[in-house]
């Protein structure tokens, strides 16, 4: 019942997101207020049918329902229950249908908490957002139905994927899709004012929010996936320029240049089209992405039922939803006015520099992602490995750090070049004293572009604290605050990523229990070895008492097998320290009791997800700091009224 | 300016869309082949990777007698499954020999200690670049080479108990 529960909602919500689309259309075209009046129920009861289909697949994953095809192909009722819930979206059918139900919760919310936008605007927005609903209840009702039934059901389910149980999978795919498929409402938003010609200053004002919502939990979604695969993999690497992980890079490029442009729309009234453009382009990522990765036409580690048919299915959806903005913008934004100007030393211009390198490493990743494929349409095979994108991302994404550096200490429309050197030069003495310093210590252990990375690092750490400088802490607003912590985040992850890539050690061993290894100042003793189980799985484990001069503390990578798939994992052990991590990754056994061990010493590799977490963390200060001044103003306004 | 500028855009997705269709639309394959068939082996000089074989050289290939040149690695499970195939084929007297890829030489010694040994020379090439030299894409692989140190054939994947008298074939091929 449960299941066919669930359909119903899914048909239900797809037949209001058509009623939806028709209101819209109608009212603005004939001007009827009584139709758009009906527009914003039918979107809140669009986001209220998508979470209960998407509640009831969560309760047929819990409860292991195997006459459902999909539970039955993805779950195993020996599978402890956080993983059976993780289930449901760990395969395509159930994070198509996530992706549904985050876009029909998104439009919901524009339809109840958007009270900025112009009414007009704000019904073509909800019917922008119904109608790419619309495409994606039609792809999973036609041809990715998550609530089939089997008959007869299996006995028991083939399992998920060992890699994806994890706790870290619980967390990570629902934030990135609420960010990546989040940037809907920003797509929709700027199909909505090209629509009703309304790109201006409050227009920017009142999708900012959403961007910002959206980009906050796709940076949470890009840094917890980072660690999952650094530790869950087993590689020691924390990024492989893998075509999932680009999918997921690219919309949060072109986010962050959104992010940036549509401030400068918001307080200066500039970069209309530009702006509207990067609206379309990020939602358009986030589909392009969605295509490559499910239609199987690039390789990536990540496994996903592959489908020539679903992928032509998402073709067509791109083409339509893509190719219409595209057409739409080229067709409507002449007739927006040029945006007010600015003078060439000013904040403005240094937020177009930000948007300009953001563009251009949206360019390299997306032509290295697709490089292979333009290759192969002329009989070639090639692919594109890290070191393209290190070497030619690299050293634009460290420009683009020094210009984060300048942009919140020089003032808005027009500002001396002197003025802003002068605020600038306790930075510019740190990155010298810095680079002087680094060069001492770590002459001919350091590459090029990690000692560029460490001294930048280092400078722009300090440089965005400036905004900060001779204000009053506690009276400084919670958006400044907002940027600095998010700037500063860049800079602490950006220092992790150098520290993690010049000095980081590496030791592969094959030990006996009993022996002891010496690396980078630390002591592993390999005290034994042994079996262990746990609820689906049985494996080896290797104790390892590790110290560096203190007391030891046992370290326990392992081997797991899994029956159902059958398949081997391992888990690395994971020593946090704060300069750094010891990984410690248990291999094969080779001849005469020993075993294969992978030792790294990673130091101050943590700094990559905690400046992961802090840009985060600045985004969500930033909303919060926008929000509650609107509602003070409000509220001030009705007590001056009053 | 402006006019032509704002519909570079859709033209750039258009192209990206056609790009995309015709990478749905071809035909799978994902099998990679030498462009070194018929050609000369690349010039490379290895250093031993087993304890008890010597080192490898592409001037020891040209010995006047066709022989084979298997690609592997001890951290490769379908290497472990082609032993005994090229054991077969030693014991046919075929000359074999090989280069294991990232690899370390205790864990060559345990992988020939459990599967067998039946290369005559063993070259260690830890980061790859004579098998991507070589044109190979992946382990295990198996080169047949002629008398004159020329590629006379690539046999990608594992070599299976029904394809041995295919390689010998081969072999006999390119006296």
């Amino acid at each position: 019942m449960i299941a066919e529960f669930g359909l119903a909602a899914l048909w239900l919500a797809a037949a209001l997101a058509l009623l939806q689309l028709f209101l819209a259309c109608v009212g603005l075209k004939g001007g009827k207020a009584e139709l758009l009046d009906a527009v914003r129920p039918a979107a809140v009861g669009q986001g209220l049918l998508t979470a209960a289909a998407f509640a009831a697949l969560i309760s047929l994953f819990l409860r292991s329902d195997m006459s459902v095809l999909l539970v039955a192909m993805n779950s195993h009722s020996a599978k402890p229950w956080l993983y059976k819930f993780a289930g449901s979206w760990g395969n395509h059918e159930g994070s198509m249908l996530l992706w549904v139900t985050v876009m029909g919760v998104a439009g919901a919310a524009v339809a109840m908490f958007e009270r900025a936008l112009r009414r007009d605007t704000h019904m073509a927005t909800l019917g922008a957002q119904a109608a790419i609903s619309l495409g994606f209840y039609a792809f999973l009702l036609f041809s990715s139905n998550p609530f089939a039934r089997i008959d007869p059901p299996p006995p028991d389910g083939q399992g998920l994927n060992p890699l994806l149980q994890d706790p870290g999978l619980a967390f990570h795919p629902p934030t990135l899709y609420l960010g990546y498929v989040g940037l809907s409402v920003a797509f929709s938003f700027a199909v909505g004012a090209l629509l009703t010609r309304t790109v201006d200053a409050a227009f920017a004002r009142a999708m900012r929010p959403w961007v910002l919502a959206a980009w906050v939990l796709l940076t949470l979604g890009i840094t917890a996936g980072s660690y999952w695969a650094y530790y869950e993999l087993g590689w020691g690497g924390w990024w492989f320029w893998d075509p999932v992980e680009n999918a997921s890079l690219m919309p949060w490029l072109a986010a962050t240049a959104l992010l940036h442009s549509v401030t400068v729309l918001a307080t200066r009234d500039g970069l209309r089209a530009w702006t509207i453009m990067l609206a379309v382009v990020a939602f358009s990522m986030s589909m392009v992405g969605t295509f490559l990765v499910r239609s199987g036409i690039l390789t990536s580690v990540h496994a996903f039922a592959v489908d020539p048919e679903r992928g032509s299915f998402i073709l067509v959806l791109l083409a339509i939803y893509i190719g219409g903005a595209l057409a739409l913008f080229g067709w409507r934004i002449g007739s927006v006015r040029e945006g007010a100007p600015f003078e060439l030393v000013s904040r403005e211009t240094l937020l177009v520099v930000n948007n300009l390198l953001l563009s251009v490493i949206l360019g390299i990743v997306l032509i290295g992602t697709l490089y292979p494929l333009m290759t192969e349409a002329f009989g070639h095979k090639v692919s594109v490995g890290a070191p393209y994108f290190d070497r030619i991302a690299g050293p634009i994404a460290l420009a683009l750090m020094v210009a984060m550096a300048a942009g919140p200490v020089t003032r808005w429309r027009r500002d001396r070049a002197g003025a802003v050197a002068k605020r600038l030069s306790v930075p510019a003495a740190v990155a010298l004293l810095a680079a002087a310093a680094i060069g001492i210590f770590a002459w001919g252990r350091i590459g090029l572009l990690p000692y560029l990375g460490l001294t930048i690092a280092i400078a722009v750490g300090v440089a965005s604290l400036a905004p900060l400088w001779k204000r009053k802490l506690l009276r400084t607003p919670l958006f400044t605050w907002g940027m600095v912590i998010a700037h500063l985040g860049c800079a602490v992850s950006l220092g992790g990523m150098a520290c993690d890539s010049a000095f980081t050690v590496e030791k592969l061993v094959a030990a006996r229990p009993g022996e002891t290894i010496r690396t980078a100042g630390w002591t592993l003793r390999f005290v034994q070895i042994r079996p262990v189980a746990g609820d689906n799985w049985t494996g080896i484990q290797a104790d390892m008492a590790v110290d560096r001069g203190g007391a030891p503390v046992l370290m326990r990578p392992q081997s797991r097998f899994f029956t159902s798939p059958p398949t081997t994992t391992s888990e690395a052990a994971l020593l946090t320290r704060w300069n750094g991590q010891l990984y410690v990754v248990l291999g094969e056994e080779v001849e005469g009791g020993r075993w294969q061990l992978r030792i790294w010493w990673k130091p101050f590799v943590t700094l990559i997800w905690l400046g992961g977490a802090l840009i985060a963390l600045g985004g969500a200060l930033a909303l919060v700091g926008r929000e509650r001044r609107g509602w003070l103003m409000k509220w001030r306004a009705r007590t001056v009224a009053a | 300016m402006r006019k032509v500028l704002i519909w570079v855009p859709l033209l750039l997705f258009l192209a990206f869309i056609a790009l995309f269709a015709s990478g749905l639309f071809k035909p799978d394959d994902r099998i990679i082949h030498s462009r070194l068939v018929g050609q000369a082996l690349p010039a490379f000089d290895l250093p031993a990777a087993a304890s008890d074989r010597p080192g490898l050289s592409s001037a020891q290939m040209a010995g006047g007698k066709p022989r084979l040149l298997n690609i592997f690695a001890s951290w490769c499970v379908p290497c472990a499954a082609e032993a005994p195939q090229l054991m077969v084929l030693k014991q046919a007297g075929v000359e074999i020999d090989a280069i294991a890829i990232r690899d370390a030489r205790a864990d060559v010694d345990g992988f020939l200690a459990r599967n067998g040994n039946p290369f005559a020379r063993i070259g260690l090439d830890a980061r790859s670049a004579v098998q991507i030299a070589l044109g190979s894409s992946g382990v295990p692989e198996t080169f047949v080479i002629d008398g004159a140190g020329r590629i006379a054939y690539q046999h990608i994947g594992e070599i299976r108990a029904d394809d041995v008298p295919m390689i010998l074939e081969k072999l006999r091929d390119a006296q």
